[in-house]
């Protein structure tokens, strides 16, 4: 069983005029179907407005569909009796680290999921620390989370989220207002995760080279699922990802530049060293 | 025609448990005219940097002159500084809030007490600046797109007719085309007008297409200030202070390192392109001569 299951997904924000009155609808998410297996790393592309952060939205029920059905683990995302477990199964990560802080202490931030879960204290301790570690802020247990940097804080919300034991992440945008050490931190801390705790990990971001290690990346335009496929062969179509307003990594660019100036190299070439692999080849 | 920084320190809370140095002995001086990039980890203090530029924060010692006048003497026209000196926040859309997107335009040249008509008008020609489009101008601010809020507070600021623009991250967040078409149209403001531009960002890659001189801002300090050729060379120890050079950089570096004979200076992929191209024929040429 996938751990995301969506089957003809809709959903329809409301447009409403200065009285609040509904006065017509716009289509965010348009009939996609995906199925993301268990323990993998998705990453989710798309232009602003393109629906993926509605979309990410569905994944933990913050919302529900207008039409169709999202499954996560199995359970019916419409299915109130389940909102608890399906919170619980798919945590979530948003891009402001300023936001989704509440403790005055790392360590009582971290905690807040399991406690309000009603796991015993003992464990509740037990998970802070698994948690702290598995994002390298063991050190930072009691600190204030508003002395922390960024990338740091981010960590913290990724720790909490991990103290409930989720068995998928989403993560929305997660270094979008980070610095270059910060959203180095926060991927690495992701990446650990992922090794360690086997969780499903799905990243929105519009950092193309933050996808390149990921089993599997969406497209989407318009509320669509367009492209589907591995980094590779996802970043081999330089122009189309233009076309949808995304760009690829500055190295497959390269790559890219240098085939159109007529040199025989591989599409979707993804890492430094395989470039300079087919460069040397080519010497 | 200049700002110039000199020995500009800045204490936080000075005298308290929270007191902090954010800026420690600044030097610096920006000529009119000039594309700069400011680049620095998260506290590094950039951000207090530019908010000196335009009197948002009075250094605790030190002066700053614009155009010659030491902006904190008495009786200096701040306000007139403020108009002169733009000052564009991260996230700006969060300060737009009025009815309509022109409206909100004219609020900056309205403030300055501009005749309604005049407002109008430059609230037109920033937005056209901006590549913002007509049809949208009577809608609500806040029914547009991400990339569409953004072009419109930028407008606010422009419609102010700035000598100096100073943008803070102004694509976070923004998807890869609305980040090239925002700083494409900044840099072609900046080639058709005489306005100096300062970009604050944590994209080295952006950094490097777009600007002539960087200022590495490290703990309160300036770590360096050059072209970025010159700066990214020393991409070890931006490194080292949580930054990093552009990708370029490294595959140049990788490339010198297998033995391939490549411009290491280069930082942008045309430039990056231009070498490897010229490399390869060059090689190709050796080798033919050889056999």
């Amino acid at each position: 069983m996938d751990i995301v299951q969506t089957r003809q997904l809709i959903f329809d924000y409301d447009k409403r005029d200065d009285e609040g009155k509904v006065i017509g609808h716009h289509r965010a998410i348009d009939r996609v179907d995906i199925d993301i297996e268990r323990g993998q790393f998705i990453a989710i592309l798309g232009h602003n407005g393109s629906g993926k952060s509605t979309l990410a939205k569905h994944i933990n029920a913050i919302l529900v569909p207008t039409e169709g059905t999202v499954w996560v683990d199995g359970k019916d995302t419409r299915d109130p009796d389940e909102l608890w477990n399906i919170r619980q199964t798919a945590g979530m990560v948003f891009q402001n680290p300023d936001n989704q802080i509440i403790g005055t202490v790392v360590e009582e931030d971290v905690g807040f999921g399991p406690e309000n879960l009603g796991v015993p204290t003992e464990e509740i301790w037990q998970r802070v620390e698994d948690s702290l570690k598995a994002v390298g802020m063991m050190e930072y247990r009691s600190h204030s989370p508003n002395k922390l940097s960024g990338g740091q804080k981010q960590r913290v919300a990724i720790a909490g989220v991990v103290a409930m034991r989720p068995k998928c992440i989403v993560l929305d945008e997660p270094t979008a207002m980070l610095d270059p050490n910060g959203r180095k931190e926060v991927l690495e801390a992701v990446e650990e995760l992922r090794k360690r705790e086997q969780v499903t990990v799905i990243l929105i971001t519009h950092y193309m080279e933050e996808v390149i290690g990921a089993d599997k990346i969406f497209v989407m335009d318009k509320g669509n699922v367009v492209m589907e496929g591995s980094p590779r062969e996802i970043f081999a179509e330089v122009d189309k990802l233009k076309e949808y307003r995304l760009d690829v990594p500055q190295v497959t660019r390269l790559a890219d530049e240098l085939e159109k100036r007529g040199f025989p190299l591989s599409r979707g070439i993804l890492s430094i060293e395989e470039l300079v692999d087919e460069i040397c080849r080519l010497n | 025609m200049s700002i110039k920084l000199e020995h500009v320190n800045y204490i936080y809370s000075p005298e308290t448990a929270y007191e902090k140095q954010a800026l420690s002995d600044i030097c610096l001086e920006i000529p009119q005219g000039q594309f700069i990039g400011v680049i620095g980890h998260t506290g590094s203090g950039k951000s207090t940097l530019i908010q000196h530029l335009n009197g948002l924060i009075r250094a605790t010692s030190g002066v700053v002159y614009y155009e010659g006048r030491n902006i904190y003497e008495d009786g200096y026209p701040l306000k007139e500084l403020r108009s002169q000196v733009g000052l564009v926040f991260q996230y700006p859309e969060h300060q737009l809030f009025e009815i309509s997107v022109l409206k909100d335009v004219c609020f900056g040249p309205a403030n300055q007490g501009l005749p309604e008509e005049e407002c109008v008008a430059r609230a037109r020609e920033a937005l056209e600046m901006v590549g913002f489009p007509e049809k949208y101008y009577d809608q609500s601010p806040f029914e547009l797109s991400g990339g569409q809020k953004r072009r419109a507070a930028i407008a606010g600021v422009l419609a102010m007719h700035p000598r100096v623009l100073i943008l803070d991250e102004p694509t976070a967040g923004l998807d890869p085309r609305g980040r090239d078409d925002i700083l494409n149209q900044i840099a072609r403001l900046h080639q058709q007008s005489e306005m100096t531009v300062i970009l604050v960002s944590h994209s080295m890659e952006d950094i490097a297409k777009y600007v002539e001189r960087i200022i590495v801002m490290n703990k309160s300090s300036v770590l360096y200030d050059g072209k970025p050729k010159e700066v990214f060379s020393h991409y070890q120890e931006l490194e080292a202070v949580g930054l990093a050079a552009p990708q370029v950089t490294y595959i140049m570096h990788a490339l010198k390192e297998s033995g391939i004979a490549v411009d290491l200076s280069a930082t942008t992929v045309m430039e990056a392109a231009d070498s490897i191209e010229a490399s390869l024929k060059k090689a190709g040429k050796e080798t033919v001569g050889t056999v």
